[in-house]
């Protein structure tokens, strides 16, 4: 029973806020570092760039612990079916960081070996461009999690039955009035 | 030491090159034997072993009596006790690409000959466990051959809308 | 007795009905021993460097006390947090101890030697660069050595020493990132956050002079993108004060420690024959006491004008390679401090137009530079035909390579010898009859970065 089997009026609103408070407060990543990304990845969660104090610096090794994949590097044909059993098997509710241009679009490798974006096999929330991303990004990419969870768009979104997986036909074509992301402002 | 390395490549056409001692051009059938040669004039460790596809150069220059053939298996010896290096380039042919493998004269070529093996398809007779090392099992083809394409995705910018 | 016939119902039997077949690997995953052919069985066991010339060795003779069923195979990675990237290892383990090993790598595949044929000579470094992500100036400053090689061109002294510069501010970065995960391997997380700092300040110095902090497309054929900034020789003395006084406190913190010698010493010992026979480079061949360091014994760049150690082991165990990696880090300290005082005045690259652009003012003025700037970019600048093999010292041991040229404007075959994807072939040997806790710390020891591996 999570989030979403709340009933959603006044009375329940402290609640979710509550929840939504918690969740976005202690994410704890599960440890996806494939390539030159994960270095910066590794200097985010240490002294300089400090992720430990937005309540992430525990990197949970086991999936079935962790809420947040980020995944950082070059997915290679090898390793996506890797990549889709780790994250089947993390526990809802869960998100993803495509965390470098070579995670969310194949990056500057168009070639065999590389799976041309990691959302080809597993539904990515945030990407963070860069190669690699400083940690600044990657802590950009961070806040605008915790403002999306925040907002409770994802809740909504799973409640509603509306799906998170990439369809494979698009129900409307992309027009530029009418977004698909939710477009949000900077974090203050 | 220097007597005993050019020794041991008489009777094998040889070249010079950039920072290398001899390239020596072998036939098949004598490779093995001329490694194992020069492992015992002193050229201790194997640095390197790679394949390459001449496909689309195969008028490159040979020394004399060398034939040229599609694949080519190239090995760096070094001796650390003279501080020289030494080439071997081995004509590798399209329609039978097997060579002998070295791993009985340098155990540590065995992961470069696997790697040439999964990305060019050269077999070499007497490894130990020669399957692919890089790729995914039930890949089919040998993704570095010249023949085989990079695998590119088209990307074209001229349909995205402009900025908002 | 195995109750069950075949792989198939062993597998059916021992992976749960949701879980997906498509992670297995196959022939490249450790089988059980009554499956494996004689030769892989000495292979796997790192038997191979001991076996007789008769070489037909019989499976049943190995590890004749343990019967194959009470033996467990498991598989480590390739996520997994101590696997340094992702590098996936089958152990059969009786107990907590590990007979064979198997590393089965191909996880960070990336197919790079295939895009350096697409890419021009210019643009190589940026893709050259992205191997061993930890020292990425040696990966370009090996590809710029062997173009220049086949160029023909002399590079300027400044050029040669600003490399010298990088490269061992680079290799500082990296043994201070080794020391850093090491330590958090052998549980001591605050190793990983004094490495990780000391690190900052090499990063920023990279990022001030060459735009990033890692993966820069810095070093280049025909010398080096920019020149340093005004100020660069006392940020280079502050980080060679601050990280030779730290590797002090490295001393106390470690060095001394109990726990750390007892996890250490005379675990994942080497000796220089089985180095050799593996063709295994760097601080593991320095190890086991034979002192090959081609920064010495086949100078490059301005190595042969500094004055430095070769620092060499005795007993090729854990502990000699950190304190090998830890000198390291003292004597590139050293080495910089001479790189400050005797860096040479002159062009930061090499002035034939055909090779390096012009500088950027000169375009508006002269249609010549415009036109070398275009090809330059667009075509790239033709290498004569040729091939090289180069090789350097970096921080895992010899990083060459091999470039053939037919003539035009990109490379036909680059080839780079990673010195972690040879370095691997030592764990079945190094893994065999220890713990698992040691694997973890041999592993480490041996320092492989995934990206040169794969490529």
């Amino acid at each position: 029973m999570g989030l979403e089997d709340l009933p959603h009026n006044f009375l329940t609103g402290r609640v979710e806020d509550l929840v939504k408070w918690a969740r976005r407060s202690s994410v704890w990543p599960v440890t996806f570092g494939l390539a030159c990304c994960a270095i910066e990845m590794m200097a985010a969660g240490a002294a300089d760039y400090d992720l430990s104090r937005f309540g992430m610096e525990v990197f949970r090794n086991s999936p079935r612990q962790a809420d947040l994949m980020i995944v950082a590097g070059r997915v290679s044909q090898k390793m996506a079916p890797v990549l889709r059993q780790v994250y089947d098997q993390m526990m809802e509710p869960k998100w993803v960081i495509s965390m470098g241009v070579c995670a969310s679009s194949g990056g500057m490798f168009n070639n065999y070996a590389i799976v041309q974006g990691v959302d080809q096999i597993i539904p990515v929330d945030v990407y963070a461009p860069g190669c690699p991303p400083s940690p600044e990004t990657l802590m950009h990419a961070i806040l605008t999690l915790h403002e999306k969870i925040k907002t409770g768009e994802i809740t909504q979104r799973r409640a509603e039955g509306r799906p998170l997986e990439i369809e494979t036909t698009p129900s409307s074509p992309w027009t530029p009035e009418q977004p698909v992301a939710v477009r949000l402002g900077t974090p203050r | 030491m220097t007597d005993l390395a050019i020794r041991a490549l008489d009777g094998v056409p040889t070249t010079t090159g950039p920072m290398v001692d001899q390239i020596a051009f072998p036939e098949r059938t004598a490779y093995k034997a001329l490694v194992e040669s020069l492992k015992g004039s002193g050229f201790e460790m194997c640095s390197d072993l790679c394949g390459i596809d001449y496909l689309d150069h195969m008028t490159r220059s040979l020394p004399d009596g060398v034939t040229p053939e599609r694949f080519e298996v190239v090995v760096n010896l070094l001796s650390l006790s003279a501080k020289r290096r030494v080439r071997i380039r081995v004509q590798v042919p399209e329609t039978a690409p097997v060579v002998d493998s070295l791993f009985e004269v340098y155990p540590g070529t065995e992961a470069m000959e696997r790697e040439a093996f999964d990305l060019f398809g050269i077999q070499f007779t007497g490894h130990p466990d020669l399957s692919r090392i890089l790729m995914p099992e039930e890949w089919e083809g040998h993704p570095l051959r010249k023949d085989y394409g990079s695998g590119r995705i088209p990307v074209q910018f001229k349909e995205a809308p402009g900025p908002r | 007795m195995s109750a069950y016939q075949n792989e198939d119902e062993v597998r059916s039997v021992e992976r749960p009905a949701w879980s997906t077949k498509e992670t297995s690997e196959g022939s490249q995953e450790l089988r059980r021993r009554t499956d494996t052919p004689s030769d892989e069985l000495g292979r796997e066991s790192g038997a191979v460097l001991q076996m007789p010339d008769g070489r037909v060795l019989d499976p049943s003779q190995i590890d004749v006390d343990r019967p194959d069923d009470e033996t467990m195979i498991i598989n480590m990675g390739p996520q997994h947090p101590s696997t340094h990237g992702v590098l996936r290892l089958m152990l059969e383990l009786d107990g907590e101890v590990v007979l064979r090993t198997k590393p089965v790598i191909g996880y960070l595949h990336t197919g790079m030697e295939k895009t350096a044929e697409e890419l021009t000579y210019v643009q190589g470094s940026t893709n050259v660069t992205r191997m061993d992500y930890l020292s990425q100036m040696h990966n370009e400053a090996v590809f710029s050595l062997a173009t220049e090689a086949l160029l023909g061109v002399d590079i300027p002294d400044r050029a040669t020493w600003i490399r010298t510069l990088m490269l061992e501010l680079n290799r500082m970065g990296s043994h201070l990132m080794w020391m850093a995960t090491n330590g958090m391997d052998l549980g001591s997380t605050s190793m990983m956050i004094y490495g990780f700092r000391e690190r900052e300040m090499v990063m920023s110095f990279f990022e001030k002079t060459t735009g990033l902090r890692f993966n820069n497309n810095y070093i280049r054929p025909g010398g080096v993108a920019a020149d340093l900034p005004d100020g660069w020789e006392d940020d280079v003395l502050v980080i060679c004060d601050t990280v030779l006084e730290r590797s002090y406190e490295y001393d106390d913190l470690l060095t001394g420690q109990p726990i750390f010698r007892e996890r250490t010493e005379a675990v994942g010992g080497l000796t220089a024959e089985e180095a050799l026979a593996l063709s295994v480079t760097g601080p593991l061949l320095r190890s086991t006491g034979v002192p090959w360091d081609l920064r010495r014994t086949m100078p490059y760049l301005a190595y042969d004008k500094l004055d430095f150690d070769v620092i060499v082991g005795t007993y090729g165990d854990n502990f000699d390679r950190y304190s090998i990696r830890l000198n390291e880090i003292r004597e590139s300290a050293k080495m910089l401090r001479q790189l400050v005082e005797g860096m040479p005045s002159g062009d930061y690259r090499v002035q034939d137009a055909k090779v390096t652009p012009p500088p950027r003012a000169r375009i508006d003025s002269s249609m010549e530079a415009l036109i070398h700037h275009f090809k330059i970019f667009t075509e790239g600048f033709k290498v004569p035909e040729g091939e090289v093999y180069c090789a350097i010292e970096s921080p895992r041991g010899e990083l060459g390579c091999y470039l053939a040229s037919d003539g035009g404007a990109k490379p036909y075959r680059m080839h780079i010898r990673g010195p972690s994807f040879v370095n691997l072939q030592v764990l079945p040997l190094l893994l065999r009859g220890g713990l698992l806790s040691d694997a973890v710390a041999v592993i480490s020891s041996v320092d492989p970065v995934m990206g040169e591996v794969d490529r």
